[in-house]
């Protein structure tokens, strides 16, 4: 069954055609991932699914439900979480008043039955499910001075803390060493054990075919291929727009 | 990183945390009277001071202790609007209406003061959220702009329409029982002000309102309509200032037009400047300095002001975190100089 | 009715124009905006009445003086701020209160200050007798925004300006130095406002007041047009300008401001950007 379905999603910024026309169907608890070069739209891709930009034409169904127009935190209380390519955490609050302010939005407290139980200790068990580890001072630390490792790592927490249905990370890999990509893949992989559905946009690509049910390529805003990993990574297309060069 | 040389030797500063405060925050977790004294001092210490001088002062100063109250009020109340993510310039607004709407109670509908105050406190909170409530999706220098330009147009609106007294303002409204009564009830709100917004913010619900100063954009993306979150804050904000208005209203017996002057907006994030912002005391103590010391160059008329942006320019240059950041610094952290191998 | 809307309007837009460029380009929000435009009224007049310059002369000296000092408060107060919003809306102010109040207490206020039009006279068009002093705003006005055009889509250091006010970073690295751009913004801003001071003040008398008001128009048209745009200024004048005329003749002049206050909020709540904001400030803004 297909959780969300894109259907020919443009956008234009002054000239410059962000997104153009489109059509994406995602099966529920399956991986997309979305790959492109530079500027390619992914990002706009993203904001539009999650209500941060207003596309100036398509739509957006999730589970039957029209998204386009609704304000963003409708959006994620839906149960459509984003995790921001720029991470976005509260810079002044300790790492675990983060995650208090997404379990005090109206889907929590509503899936919770009330939402009044213990937050910080919640918030800390989300925390160490992300790779904080729980008895160290990590937690508690002012987000500023969190190394980026964790800033993305809190990001995803977010999402957790939601409960969100389909999970939109938005290159949650850049600027990860190695052995921080493989901790957190097996995180990812524990979601969709879970029976979540994840939208993954990437430029690490050999780890995201690795876990990969289907890639979409983005150029100038455009859909130039659709497929398993496999059928990606021999398309003649998609090299030649990585590359630049006619093959 | 301070570094200085003692007998040849190189020496760096280095800061520690006092271990008590290291412990907790939290008067209800405290172990020993040392640590309880320990909070408690900062916080005695100017409440009784501020009482003090209140009570002891002649009449004049008197007046002048109620005045530095409403604008730390005001300061507070801005201070607590710019923690949530809203850079307000307009506190004559609010402060306005609070007035007129006290003014009205009271000329109008001959309410008495013990009434008057609260309703106009209320009233006056819903009515500048109701104005403000078209532009509560602007951020930053935007809104800033628009809350700095609407006192200034309700000024010439009230002027135009002769409404509420029009230029003349409305005169011999009900005064205070005596200045007494006034006096401990601006201090007892002042503080309970200051208290109270501390508490809500460090409480799980007053967070989601500082988050949104952090990354509205981040808050929307956990679940949380910021817009609605604003609308509270800015009642919240805008209620303060509303009774900070009511309460001048009938301390002075008389509103008008001068209610929306510029003072009222400037002196309040003049005193967060120099205070220290998204402290919420420190502007309250910024404005503690900055009126008494206005009232003093009183003599110097217009030329007062002139000192006072001067003032302003210089600390906001030199002194960007404001004096509680660097008070509660050393309060709360120990200084040695150490050697460096 | 028409000539006198369109003068009106006109007069808007040149007194927004000097604040819409600085803060297009630097993002600078010059809250000393309308104290810098009286002060440049009394520059202007002293240099005429008491050292008996010619009108031109002054009127020259006193637009590069003003700049000066632009770039000066940049070079000395806003650098030292740069990015802190709330520090930048106070120095600027309080830069504003200071020049103010200063005039204040050195004595300039009453009605015996004014500036010389340049041309006595007036014409009549459309039935309306217009002075010549409002046909020549009207026809500077024109100058400068085609000036303006001009400038900044065909000189190096135009060019540079909007490339900062594009994106800071990538200019950076194209080896334009914002600290450069942003205090010659202010300077031209800061003339240009002086410019529109020497043309508009003849019309009425200089008053050490009317600074907050010329800072409040120049604010609630750049709101309204979108900050930044130099088109949507012009519009939102016209809007305005007209607004404020067709309720002076048609219900009372008293309630002018009333149409401005109700013009800015319908804007705003329907489009918060204004009317013609940039996308990349859209994403900024809401
Ligand atoms: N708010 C905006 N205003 C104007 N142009 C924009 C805006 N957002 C994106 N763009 C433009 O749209 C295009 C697509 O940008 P987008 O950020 O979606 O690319 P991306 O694929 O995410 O790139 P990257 O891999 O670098 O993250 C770019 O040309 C960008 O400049
Ligand atoms: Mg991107």
């Amino acid at each position: 069954m297909n959780i969300l379905e894109v259907k020919g999603i443009t956008k234009t910024f002054g000239g410059v055609s962000a997104v153009a026309d489109v059509s994406v169907n995602i099966e529920e608890n399956t991986l997309l991932g979305i790959i492109g070069p530079n500027g390619s739209g992914k990002t706009t891709f993203v904001n539009i699914i999650t209500g941060f930009v207003r596309p100036d034409k398509g739509s957006v169904v999730f589970k039957g439900k029209e998204m386009i127009g609704l304000p963003p935190y409708r959006v994620t209380n839906l149960g459509v979480g984003r995790a921001f390519q720029m991470v976005k955490p509260f810079f002044h609050l300790p790492a675990y008043k983060n995650i208090i302010v997404p379990l005090s939005s109206p889907r929590v407290r509503a899936s919770s039955g009330g939402g009044y139980g213990d937050k910080d200790a919640m918030s800390l068990d989300i925390l160490e499910e992300v790779g904080f580890e729980r008895d160290s001072s990590v937690p508690y630390k002012t987000a500023s001075v969190l190394p980026h490792g964790y800033l993305k790592r809190l990001e995803l927490a977010r999402l957790i803390a939601l409960k969100s249905e389909v999970f939109i990370l938005d290159e949650l890999f850049s600027g990860l060493s190695i052995a921080e990509v493989t901790s957190i893949t097996p995180i990812i992989e524990k979601l969709l054990l879970d029976g979540k559905t994840i939208i993954m946009v990437e430029h690490r690509l050999k780890e995201l075919f690795r876990i990969a049910d289907k890639v979409i390529v983005l150029n100038f805003g455009k859909k130039i291929k659709e497929g398993v990993p496999k059928e990606i990574l021999e398309d003649e297309e998609v090299k030649k727009a990585y590359l630049g060069v006619e093959v | 990183m301070k570094e200085r040389v003692i007998d040849g030797q190189n020496y760096r500063k280095e800061r520690i945390a006092r271990c008590i405060k290291a412990r907790s925050d939290d008067i209800y977790a405290l172990t020993s009277q040392k640590e309880m004294w320990y909070l408690l001092f900062p916080r005695i210490v100017p409440i009784v001071g501020i009482a003090i001088v209140a009570y002891l002062l002649p009449i004049y100063w008197k007046k002048v202790i109620l005045t530095t109250c409403i604008f730390a009020m005001l300061a507070v109340s801005w201070d607590f609007l710019s923690s949530c993510g809203m850079l307000s310039l307009g506190q004559a607004l609010f402060f306005g209406i609070g007035s007129f709407a006290a003014g009205g109670f009271n000329h109008y509908l001959h309410l008495p003061v013990y009434l008057t105050i609260p309703l106009a406190t209320v009233t006056g909170g819903l009515i500048s959220t109701m104005i403000l409530l078209p532009v509560i999706r602007l951020r930053g220098i935007y809104f800033a702009m628009v809350t700095l330009i609407l006192p200034l147009m309700l000024m010439r609106l009230i002027e135009a329409t002769k409404l509420l007294g029009g230029t003349e303002g409305l005169t011999g409204l009900s005064p205070f029982p005596n200045e007494w009564v006034e006096v401990t009830l601006i201090m007892a709100a002042m503080w309970a002000a200051l208290f109270g917004l501390r508490r809500f913010i460090a409480s799980d619900y007053g967070l989601i309102f500082v988050s949104i100063r952090d990354n509205d954009r981040a808050t929307m993306a956990s679940g949380i309509n910021i817009y609605a979150f604003k609308a509270q804050a800015l009642f919240i904000g805008s209620s303060v200032c509303a009774f900070c208005g009511a309460f001048m209203t009938h301390s002075y017996q008389f509103t008008g037009m001068p209610v929306f002057a510029m003072e009222f907006s400037i002196l309040p994030i003049a005193a967060a400047a120099i205070g220290g912002m998204n402290t919420l005391a420190g502007p309250l103590l910024g404005a503690m300095l900055l009126v008494p010391l206005s009232e003093l160059l009183r003599e110097f008329g217009t030329l007062r002001i002139v000192f006072y942006g001067a003032i302003l320019i210089i600390c906001v240059i030199g002194l960007p975190e404001g004096i509680f950041h660097y008070l509660s610094r050393k309060y709360n952290e120990m200084e040695r100089w150490v050697k460096i191998e | 009715m028409l000539v006198y809307g369109l003068i009106n309007s006109v007069i808007l837009a040149l007194m927004a124009l000097g604040f819409n460029l600085t803060f297009g380009i630097s993002g600078v929000a010059n809250f000393a905006y309308g104290a810098i435009y009286i002060v440049a009224g009394f520059i202007t007049w002293t240099l005429i009445e008491k050292l008996g310059l010619p009108h031109l002369v002054s009127a020259a000296a006193a637009i590069v003086v003003i700049g000066l000092f632009g770039m000066f408060l940049y070079k000395l107060v806003l650098k030292r701020i740069r990015g802190l919003v709330i520090s930048e809306v106070i120095a600027t102010f309080a830069v504003a209160l200071v020049a103010l109040e200063l005039l204040r207490y050195i004595g300039f206020i009453g009605f015996r200050y004014s500036l010389p039009v340049f041309i006595d006279g007036s014409v009549e068009i459309l039935g309306a007798y217009v002075d010549i002093q409002r046909l020549l705003i009207l026809a500077l006005s024109i100058l400068v925004v085609v000036a303006q055009y001009l400038f900044t889509h065909y000189t190096k250091l135009g060019l540079a300006f909007r490339g900062i006010a594009q994106d800071e970073h990538t200019s950076l690295s194209l080896g334009i130095n914002p600290d450069r751009i942003a205090s010659w913004s202010m300077g031209i801003g800061c003339s240009l406002g002086a410019f529109a001071a020497i043309v508009i003040l003849p019309l009425g008398t200089i008053t050490v007041d009317s600074g907050y008001d010329v800072l409040i128009n120049a604010l609630s048209v750049c709101i309204v047009g979108g900050l930044g745009s130099t088109f949507g200024v012009i519009i939102a004048s016209f809007i305005i300008g007209y607004a404020q005329i067709l309720t002076a003749t048609y219900i009372s002049s008293h309630y002018t401001i009333i149409v401005s206050l109700v013009a800015i909020l319908v804007i705003l709540a329907l489009k918060p950007s204004g009317l013609l904001g940039h996308q990349k400030e859209l994403e900024e803004r809401v």
